[in-house]
């Protein structure tokens, strides 16, 4: 099949219109400019509504009707434009509407820049809104997953009526690589095949009340112990989420000492360093996770009950966000280290090998200084 | 014998939470009493503000939306885009439509969606306890205008819907008042008459309800009513805007 | 004198600068779409946003055999520099051996080495009735001194991509690019 050349920006766009998503608001913002042009220049021709929003607020809100109406919808931003969504994913959350939202990270805090960024982690990964809920979190790592990974986030939209969260970074966007976007160009990723797309009917949309009791969409609940009873069919939902939805890929990683753990575009550049490090006899592999909600904590766990010494080097375009979550997963059985660089700055393969040796002489070190006492 | 009224099918047969003397079961009755004689009650999506009104949907008897504070604009323009063959209205007060919603309020009508606007003005913010509202009055006092609303800090009563005329997207607007039986009647066909724009094609309309808070305003339900005559509808004032 | 810089590894990182209108961009997507053609690991990464504004333009390219971990480029095997301010900017980040490709219509740079080509790009441009062409003229050069790709898939690349356009067009890109393939200047 041949290949096309697109940027991050426009796979994710094509991807979304291949996944049947008939409906995008979205403000301009850099660095996923690209994204509202390619739905604005071709969403309308291929059957679906595309609307450039007074603003983010009123995208999401945009997006938040559609939903309620059953059919696919999405909207992108980036770091300072999704802050302004978050209020509207709670509700989007709160009401149980499937809904897709891309956030193609740069700097920050506050205007911040446009470079590249993972500092977005936390709000992505914990919420990001008022209230008790999550979204689900994926992270592509190239432009053909960028496309790909477009119809596993509607079909964990709908199957959950859940809000799903794409987490780039404004490299990821901007960067073009030849893709396969036609067809059954749909890889499996990690531990799991690859969807097909279905239309389950959504008995819950407004419609109109044609032949049926009204429906109500809403996400208000005033009488007492309503809220709590709502509120616990969510976290029942996010449980079984946790256990199905885990996503990662593992490179290399049965016989190593040191792990490497990134995601997105990070996760490239680990990734060249673990074929440099390899190469010259180093045991060392790599934990990239797709879902970064709900995190893989599985991985972890399967390599930490080894037994085996293991040291964890956590690598971030940010200062040590989804650090927290690989600690947690841990829970103390493993050495943790850091490196990470944001505002611009993206570790290097050649900061990530020195980095590997320094921590690595330091263990060389402590034992033999253990050995002696 | 002949029927000459009957409790609307598109009302819900429950009492409301409304304070006494309050105007949003006025209103609400007579959207109820439209979409009933329009036949419209299983083609209607009903978008319902933040504020007193949020639980509409408890009332109505069709399919209906909450939104966040503000947005029911935004909400309406896509479910109206998704579903053109559907009728969409938003129910929403001062606050939420010329405050914190006051930027999708203008977009919504400048691009000229086809919906149909109920724009309930009490002057005053009910849920929240009585504080100020783009419409209140100079010299009114609310919770967060004790000594009166004074221009040299809070500004002028905000007149959105002589604004939103200016727009070419803008096809109706009238401004009408529950003030009087007469005063309920003129709302109703105002009413009606923004329905039918929508069910024409014809685009953004929107009637304006001088609608009355004794609670807030701090006088019995009958002053309250003799209010909005004597001074409110002075400050806005009643009739056709476009 | 022909001058054939060893491919050391199996990677080309390639950093392409200028001012904006020069096709800074277009040459480096010709050189990911004939990578691409060739069924090569390829990224393109331009400079975006404020970035670019005030006129200057650049992008990276990175061709390799290999899956490429980053496309940001620190240290480039190749440097193409079209205009004065983008020699300052880049000239740190070539590699020791590097190949550096300057406009020398439009750069003054007195060093010369072996891995410095030095030509007129935009003067060729303007002698072939098209000041636009200089950048398929510093392509061409880039394509003589390194076979990343094949000359005649950048010239099937340069034929799809103006198939819509003039042929007239078609026909003074090539001749630019084919300038310096042929003999030297």
């Amino acid at each position: 099949m041949k290949k096309i050349l697109m940027t991050g920006n426009e796979a994710i766009a094509e991807g979304a219109i291949q996944a049947g998503c008939t409906f995008y608001a979205g403000y301009p913002i850099t660095p996923q400019n690209e994204l509202i042009a390619y739905m604005a220049a071709h969403l309308q021709d291929r059957g679906g509504i595309f609307i450039q929003a007074e603003s983010e607020i009123a995208a999401i809100n945009m997006v938040y009707g559609a939903a309620a109406c059953g059919v696919r919808v999405m909207t992108s931003s980036s770091s300072p434009g999704i802050s302004l969504k978050q209020e509207g994913i709670s509700y989007i959350a709160g009401s149980q509407l499937p809904a897709v939202i891309v956030n193609i990270m740069r700097g920050g805090p506050g205007l911040g820049n446009i470079c590249p960024a993972q500092s977005d982690y936390f709000q992505a990964t914990r919420g990001g809104g008022h209230g008790d809920y999550y979204c689900i979190v994926l992270a592509p790592a190239s432009v053909q997953e960028s496309f790909d990974l477009m119809r596993t986030a509607f079909e964990l939209a709908d199957k959950y009526r859940n809000p799903v969260m794409i987490l780039g970074d404004g490299m990821l966007g901007q960067m073009m690589e030849p893709i396969l976007a036609k067809g059954e160009g749909h890889m499996a990723y990690g531990n799991h095949k690859p969807y097909a797309i279905s239309h389950k009917p959504k008995p819950w949309a407004l419609t109109g009340c044609k032949g049926r009791k009204p429906n109500i969409v809403r996400s208000l609940y005033m009488a007492e112990g309503d809220l709590e009873k709502s509120n616990l069919k969510l976290q029942k939902k996010y449980k079984a989420i946790q256990a199905k939805e885990e996503r990662w890929e593992e490179i290399l990683v049965n016989d190593a000492e040191v792990v490497l753990v990134a995601y997105g575009s990070m996760a490239r550049i680990a990734k060249a360093a673990v074929k440099s490090l390899r190469s010259k006899g180093k045991k060392i592999g790599l934990i990239r996770p797709i879902t970064l909600w709900p995190f893989p904590n599985k991985i972890f766990w399967r390599l930490a009950v080894n037994g085996k010494r293991l040291t964890f080097l956590v690598i971030e375009m940010s200062y040590g966000q989804m650090i927290e979550d690989v600690r947690l997963a841990l829970e103390g059985k493993a050495q943790v280290e850091f490196l990470g660089r944001s505002g611009g700055g993206i570790p290097t393969e050649e900061e990530i090998i020195n980095k590997v040796r320094e921590f690595a002489d330091n263990n060389l070190t402590n034992s033999r200084t253990r050995e002696l006492k | 014998m002949k029927k000459i009224y009957c409790h609307p099918k598109s009302l819900r047969n429950v009492s409301t939470h409304y304070c006494p003397g309050c105007g949003h079961g006025i209103a609400q009755k007579l959207v109820a009493e439209v979409v009933d004689e329009l036949g419209i009650r299983e083609k209607v999506i009903a978008i319902a503000p933040v504020g007193c009104a949020v639980v509409a949907y408890d009332y109505w008897d069709f399919d209906c939306s909450e939104a966040a504070h503000g947005r029911a604009l935004a909400v309406a323009t896509a479910i109206k885009r998704v579903r053109p063959q559907n009728i969409v209205f938003t129910y929403q007060g001062d606050g939420d439509l010329a405050a914190i919603g006051a930027n999708e309020t203008i977009h919504a009508a400048n691009r000229g969606e086809n919906l149909s606007v109920i724009f309930i003005n009490n002057a005053v913010y009910g849920m929240t306890g009585g504080q100020m509202a783009p419409t209140t009055l100079l010299n009114q006092k609310t919770a967060t205008t004790p000594k009166g609303r004074d221009a040299k800090f809070h500004g002028y009563p905000l007149k959105i819907s002589e604004m939103l005329a200016v727009s070419p997207g803008v096809k109706y607007i009238e401004r009408t008042s529950l003030h009087s039986p007469q005063e309920i009647i003129k709302t109703k066909k105002a009413i009606k008459q923004a329905f039918l724009n929508q069910i024409e094609g014809v685009g953004f309309s929107l009637v304006e309800v001088l609608s009355p808070c004794p609670t807030y305003w701090g006088m019995p339900p009958k002053s309250a009513l003799e209010w909005i005559r004597d001074v409110m509808a002075k400050e806005f004032p009643l009739g056709r805007i476009k | 004198m022909s001058y054939e810089l060893r491919v050391k590894t199996m990677t080309e990182k390639i950093i392409i600068a200028g001012s904006g209108g020069q096709g800074i961009m277009l040459i480096g997507k010709i050189l990911a779409q004939a990578a691409m053609m060739e069924g090569k690991f390829v990224t393109w990464l331009p400079a975006y946003g404020a970035e670019v504004r005030g006129g200057t333009a650049h992008c990276m390219v990175v061709i390799s055999a290999e899956e490429i971990g980053s496309p940001y480029i620190d240290k480039a095997d190749t440097l193409i520099i079209m205009n004065n301010p983008s020699l300052s900017k880049f000239k740190a980040r070539l590699n020791q051996d590097g190949l550096l490709i300057v406009n020398s219509s439009l750069v003054s740079l007195s060093a010369s080495a072996a891995n410095i080509k030095k030509y007129p790009f935009t003067d060729i441009a303007i002698k072939l009735g098209n000041i636009k062409v200089a950048n398929m003229a510093a392509l061409g050069c880039y394509l003589r001194n390194k076979k990343t790709v094949a000359l005649k898939n950048v010239l099937a690349v340069i034929k799809e991509m103006a198939s819509k356009g003039k042929k007239d067009v078609l026909k003074i890109n090539q001749q630019a690019l084919q300038n310096l393939l042929v003999a030297d200047v």
